[in-house]
């Protein structure tokens, strides 16, 4: 629980910043299409995987997430694109001057797709079946993602005021609070609908969102509707349609045969196709993520410096790139992707140079190199495709400079499982941000607090002055000061290279030229109610 | 049936011993000989995989993947990683004639110890046996090797266990049958008349007269093992990168079907013909060794 | 014969508890946790304590399986780790697709198996006799995985005369009624004349039943051969040719129907080997069905989803089977005395 209560302090101290810009009512939305959005028709959006269960407040995987957010809104939500906080649910909040009560003034007038009101009993039964053991669906759980950002020690309780007001009291000032109630687990269900469907409620969701659910075929197609009497923006589509085609390259044909409209994780191999199409447009943002092999060094001959700048020397990323992220990723020098604040461009990437790979290694006593293994995830994630491929292409360039891999590759579960208590000697892994935070990445993976089993930091890189830095960062409430510490730090983590840092991967929605408004958002949530299609 | 009639005249003079016998009439049988030739061929292949391959099969060359058949020294191409096609396949051959032969050998020699045992001894032995082999059976093959895989974690050495383990109970049964009749037999009563020991009888007397059927089963059985190990590493269960295994390179060439067929049909056409090889010959044995099994 | 059929049914029950027992140990043992696999990369130590306990994965096995056993004998597996429905449920959803599958594939291989083999008996010793066999026995020898890969890329991506997967255009809502989505297709029709629900279920099922179908078209096309040929040199064959009766008569009203006996066997064994069998083909083409489920469900180390799925499949196979040797018994009565 230790990181994650580390990991929420960080997140306090940057959605402070967040939310210090949009306290007051939402703006209104202005209307992003010069000739207008355009009422009616069917969208039907290919993705790689069925969603697991729409309850948001119980499931943590995107796929879910991608049903859950079109039939549920949350009290606040992120601004289209954007890691910025607005009101959704909530027109208003203040905060008390001790920063412990959080008062939320409701949007009224607002109702579940079952008829019955949205209104402040909803907002307290939504959090307290997730944080309450006594509560009557407590057992509805696992409260997993609520559980994750460590908000049952942050909330201590919530209280209805009176129908449209409802105050949450923090057991301590949080201010990354606000940014959390954006996120997907803090939605507001229908309380009378989860009564009605109790153990079933996940496959019956009711919310307030712009769409509701029509029908669900498992492992194939989820049905929604526009809700008419949506409260905000749109709904201008009839009908949403998730149709779960596994295979990339299947979701591209469907595309192309106009069976879909929009698809999800194109294949890199189809890009070219995808883009000499002139019925398709990609649209495409950098994604708030990294890829990286983390070395070991707790495991020889990683201890050595050398030897982890001799792989990183040996290691051509611009290879990986090509073979593995076509024209989906960039390749990565530093921990924190470009797009985030105290990006240090100043840093000169490790150039792909063999010789002097050699050399380093020579140096660290291995003239002939050494035997050891390189761990590759099973699944393909946002920030690395295809890691067995590039565990592939990296074991070809070692054994140029006389380093021989051994791929191991475990089922998912397992293979976090061994990382976190360091089994490997060499490990892919990556991270997508949670809030577009710095310290997210920089404290969360590479600190020394972050490297005791079950740890985040795989490379169990101990770093005092690191740690420091990033520690005094958390304290820290100025934006340029604390720009300039992991700015610094990420000079040490340069040096120190505990990790070869791989890719960003680019996220490209390859979408029919006849669909319109469709906007790509950094928390990786798949928003329909203002997107159109041509009729 | 013709062919009977004509080796008893052939008897009357020379005499060929009954091997040479059955071996004449197996090289008259057009697709057996196909079939052997097939797999020599591919023997051939994996035995001297390093001197005919024309690339290193791990050799990557990023900046010329996906290069089609006949580009340059790449006769069929290269593959995702500029990796030469012809020189995967070669090698891949070797992986699949180990695997399939090595797994129908452990699960013969342990299948056929198994049935003979059991048959010969009867009583609740038998019994616990084939109550084991009918659950077994109750297992659908494909289920039971993806459930084994499963458990074992995925790897080429774990499929061929996983392979052996469902191979097992066709031999058992098989065995056991023929053990059963022969048991009974003039010349197995005479023996054991005479005070032959279970063991000399079991392994000396009734196994090789029972052997031509397990033979013929073996056969064919190579070809489904070649099979099920391209059908679990397609899955991610068998084979691991960068090994050059066929079914391995099907999975990996799934995003290819828009961009570069060779890489996808290649890979298939090695598996099916080395299975077909198999299985002709193997149809061609059934019909020389055991006419009774002809369906 | 009803004292063999209540025999056979009464050697059913220890052999699906060991079915039972089997899977569930497997299950037990394989490693990886699902509690792990649901948290992904950002799961506490605490968390996962609280998931393993509220999956009872805490308690000792012994218990576990007492548990199971006596829950599974009801037909009650439990919830799914991963969606938390009742797994029983899941599986009667997507239990349908396979079948319609598995039984597409199968008239298709009956339909062509059974002509291929009366054509190449007939010919016997003929260029087509030569090209059938050794077709079939190219069938036989198909990694279906790849076959499937192949059709998609001549038919789906060259010509674009098939989907690449799924089983009906998602956008006509088609609401299901009995889940065989050709025979609901068929009650649209009829019902409310629009076509268009039937005809995109058969574009969707053509291929990947092609696919699941070659092995048991060359199969059958074996078996109705020899067995044929063995008909054609019967006493009471010869007797009618030269009887006078025309050939096609004496090959399709005598012949066939004898030699139909052991195809039919093979016809049912081959029936539930592809329902088990369809993992592969569903794999490839998208088809939500059971194989594809239990699939996943290994990968997700979804316990109860594995054990009910694999149990489930287990025994439709042997009660399939065993409906098989029971109309073969009644068919050929010198069975039941063995």
């Amino acid at each position: 629980m230790k990181r994650i209560t580390i990991f929420m302090l960080l997140l306090v101290l940057t959605a402070a910043l967040a939310f210090a810009g949009s306290q007051q009512e939402s703006e209104p939305e202005a209307a992003a299409m010069s000739d207008g959005p355009q009422m009616g028709g069917v969208l039907v959006f290919a993705r790689s995987g069925d969603s697991v269960g729409l309850d948001p407040g119980r499931e943590t995987d995107g796929e879910s997430f991608y049903g859950s957010r079109q039939i549920f809104d949350t009290l606040v939500e992120f601004k289209p694109g954007t890691t910025e906080v607005q009101g959704a649910l909530a027109e208003s909040w203040n905060v008390s001057a001790d920063g412990l009560e959080f008062t939320f003034n409701l949007r009224p007038g607002v109702k579940f797709h079952d008829g019955t009101p949205f209104n402040a009993d909803a907002v307290a039964f939504s959090f307290e079946r997730q944080m309450d053991e006594s509560h009557p669906y407590y057992d509805h759980g696992p409260w997993k993602y609520f559980g994750g950002m460590g908000m049952g020690g942050i909330i201590d309780e919530v209280v209805v005021v009176n129908d449209l007001t409802v105050k949450f009291v923090l057991t301590a000032p949080e201010a990354p609070f606000i940014a959390n109630l954006a996120m997907d687990f803090a939605a507001i269900v229908s309380p009378t609908a989860v009564a009605l469907y109790d153990e079933e409620f996940p496959s019956n969701p009711v919310g307030t969102g712009p769409f509701k659910l029509v029908s669900w075929t498992k492992d194939d197609s989820i049905v929604l509707e526009a809700n008419k009497d949506y409260w905000g923006e749109g709904p201008y589509l009839d009908r949403l349609i998730l149709r779960v085609i596994p295979d990339a390259t299947a979701r591209y044909l469907a595309l192309k045969a106009g069976e879909v409209d929009l698809i999800d994780f194109p294949s890199a191999e189809d890009l070219e196709l995808m883009a000499a199409d002139p019925n398709i447009e990609l649209i495409q943002q950098a994604g708030l993520n990294v890829g990286y092999i983390a070395m070991n060094l707790d495991k020889e001959p990683f201890g050595d410096v050398r030897v982890r700048q001799a792989m990183n020397y040996a290691i051509n990323r611009e290879e990986i790139i090509e073979g593995v992220y076509g024209s989906a990723g960039q390749v990565a020098k530093n921990p924190i992707p470009p797009t985030i604040w105290s990006y240090n461009d100043d840093i000169e990437p490790y150039p792909f140079d063999p010789d002097k790979a050699r050399e380093l290694l020579a140096e660290a006593g291995f003239p002939n190199g050494f035997s050891t293994d390189l761990w590759a995830m099973p699944v393909a994630r946002p920030y690395n495709p295809n890691a067995r491929r590039i565990a592939e292409i990296v074991q070809a360039q070692l054994a140029d400079i006389g380093v021989e891999i051994e791929i191991v590759s475990y089922d998912w579960g397992t293979y976090l499982d061994k990382t976190d208590v360091g089994e490997h000697s060499m490990a892919m892994l990556g991270w997508t941000g949670d809030n577009g935070d710095p310290d997210n990445f920089i404290y969360l993976l590479l600190s020394a607090d972050s490297a005791v089993p079950p740890a985040m930091n795989i490379s169990f890189w101990r770093n005092e002055e690191f740690t420091n830095l990033t520690l005094e960062a958390k304290r820290v409430y100025d934006q340029d000061a604390r720009a300039k510490l992991y700015e610094q730090a990420q000079v040490i983590f340069h040096e120190e290279a505990p990790w070869v840092p791989i890719a960003h991967s680019v996220v490209t929605v390859p979408v029919l030229n006849t669909v319109h408004g469709f906007v790509i958002y950094p928390t990786g949530s798949r928003v329909f109610q203002r997107v159109w299609i041509d009729q | 049936m013709s062919t009977v009639e004509q080796t008893s005249a052939v008897e009357q003079h020379r005499e060929p011993t009954p091997f040479q016998e059955k071996w004449i009439r197996l090289l008259r049988n057009k697709g057996a000989v196909v079939g052997m030739g097939v797999i020599l061929l591919f023997i051939v292949l994996a035995i001297f995989a390093p001197l005919i391959a024309p690339h290193d099969p791990l050799e990557q060359n990023i900046s010329i993947r996906k290069s089609p058949p006949f580009t340059e020294s790449h006769f069929l191409g290269t593959d995702e990683l500029g990796r030469d096609m012809l020189s995967r396949l070669i090698y891949g051959a070797r992986l699949s004639m180990t695997i399939g032969i090595l797994s129908v050998g452990i699960s013969m020699i342990g299948g056929v110890a198994i049935g003979v045992v059991s048959g010969y001894f009867g009583g609740w032995l038998d019994r616990i046996v084939m109550r084991f082999i009918d659950i077994m059976l109750a297992f659908p093959y494909v289920l039971l090797t993806i459930v084994i895989v499963a458990v074992l974690g995925p790897s080429l050495t774990n499929a061929m266990i996983a392979i052996d383990i469902s191979q097992l109970p066709r031999y058992v049964r098989l065995v056991r049958a023929s053990v059963l009749a022969e048991k009974e037999s003039d010349y197995v009563l005479a023996e054991r008349s005479i005070g032959t020991s279970d063991l000399e009888l079991m392994f000396g007397s009734i196994l090789p007269n029972s052997l031509a059927p397990v033979i013929v089963q073996a056969t064919l059985g190579v070809g489904e093992a070649i099979l099920s190990s391209a059908a679990l590493s397609f899955l991610g269960l068998g084979a691991q990168p960068p090994t050059p295994e066929w079914g391995l390179m099907i999975a990996s060439s799934r995003e290819f079907v828009t961009s570069a067929w060779w890489i996808v049909t290649l890979p298939g056409l090695a598996t099916l013909l080395s299975v077909l090889g198999f299985n002709l010959f193997g149809d061609g044995l059934r019909d020389v060794l055991d006419p009774r099994l002809k369906e | 014969m009803i004292r063999y059929i209540l025999r056979r049914l009464l050697l059913l029950i220890p052999t699906l508890l060991g079915v039972l027992t089997i899977v569930f140990f497997m299950v037990a043992l394989s490693p990886g946790d699902p509690a792990r696999v649901m948290l992904g990369e950002r799961a506490s130590p605490a968390q996962l304590e609280t998931i393993r306990a509220e999956l009872g994965l805490d308690r000792p096995l012994g218990e576990q399986y007492l548990n199971y056993i006596f829950r599974a004998v009801r037909l009650d597996f439990g919830r799914s780790i991963k969606t938390g429905r009742p797994v029983m449920q899941e599986i009667r959803e997507l239990f349908p697709a396979t079948v319609e599958l598995a039984l597409v594939a199968m008239v298709i291989a009956t339909s062509l198996g059974i002509l291929i083999g009366v054509l190449s008996a007939v010919k016997q010793n003929t260029w087509l006799d030569y090209t059938s066999m050794v077709g079939a026995l190219t069938g036989v020898s198909m990694p279906v995985f790849w076959l499937g890969l192949v059709l998609i890329m001549i038919f789906s991506v060259g010509l674009g005369w098939f989907p690449t997967g799924g089983r009906i255009e998602v956008r006509l809502f088609f609401e299901p009624i009995t889940r065989l989505f050709l025979i609901d297709g068929l009650i649209v029709w009829i019902r409310d004349g629009d076509s268009a629900y039937l005809q995109s279920a058969i574009r969707h099922i053509v291929l990947p039943a092609i696919a699941l179908g070659t092995i048991p078209i060359a199969i059958i096309a074996r078996t109705t051969r020899s067995s044929m040929l063995e008909t054609l040199r019967q006493d009471y064959v010869r007797t009618a040719r030269s009887a006078g009766i025309p050939e096609k008569r004496v090959i399709f009203r005598y012949a066939l129907k004898n030699a139909l006996l052991p195809v039919i066997t093979v016809i049912g064994v081959q029936f539930g080997l592809l329902l088990a069998g369809a993992i592969l083909t569903e794999t490839i083409f998208a088809w939500p069905g059971i194989g594809r489920w239990i699939y996943t469900a290994i990968s997700a180390r979804d316990y109860p989803a594995v054990q009910a799925g694999v149990a489930v499949v287990s025994t439709v196979f042997v009660l399939i089977n065993l409906i098989v040797d029971i109309l073969y018994s009644v068919v050929n009565p010198k069975i039941r005395l063995q």
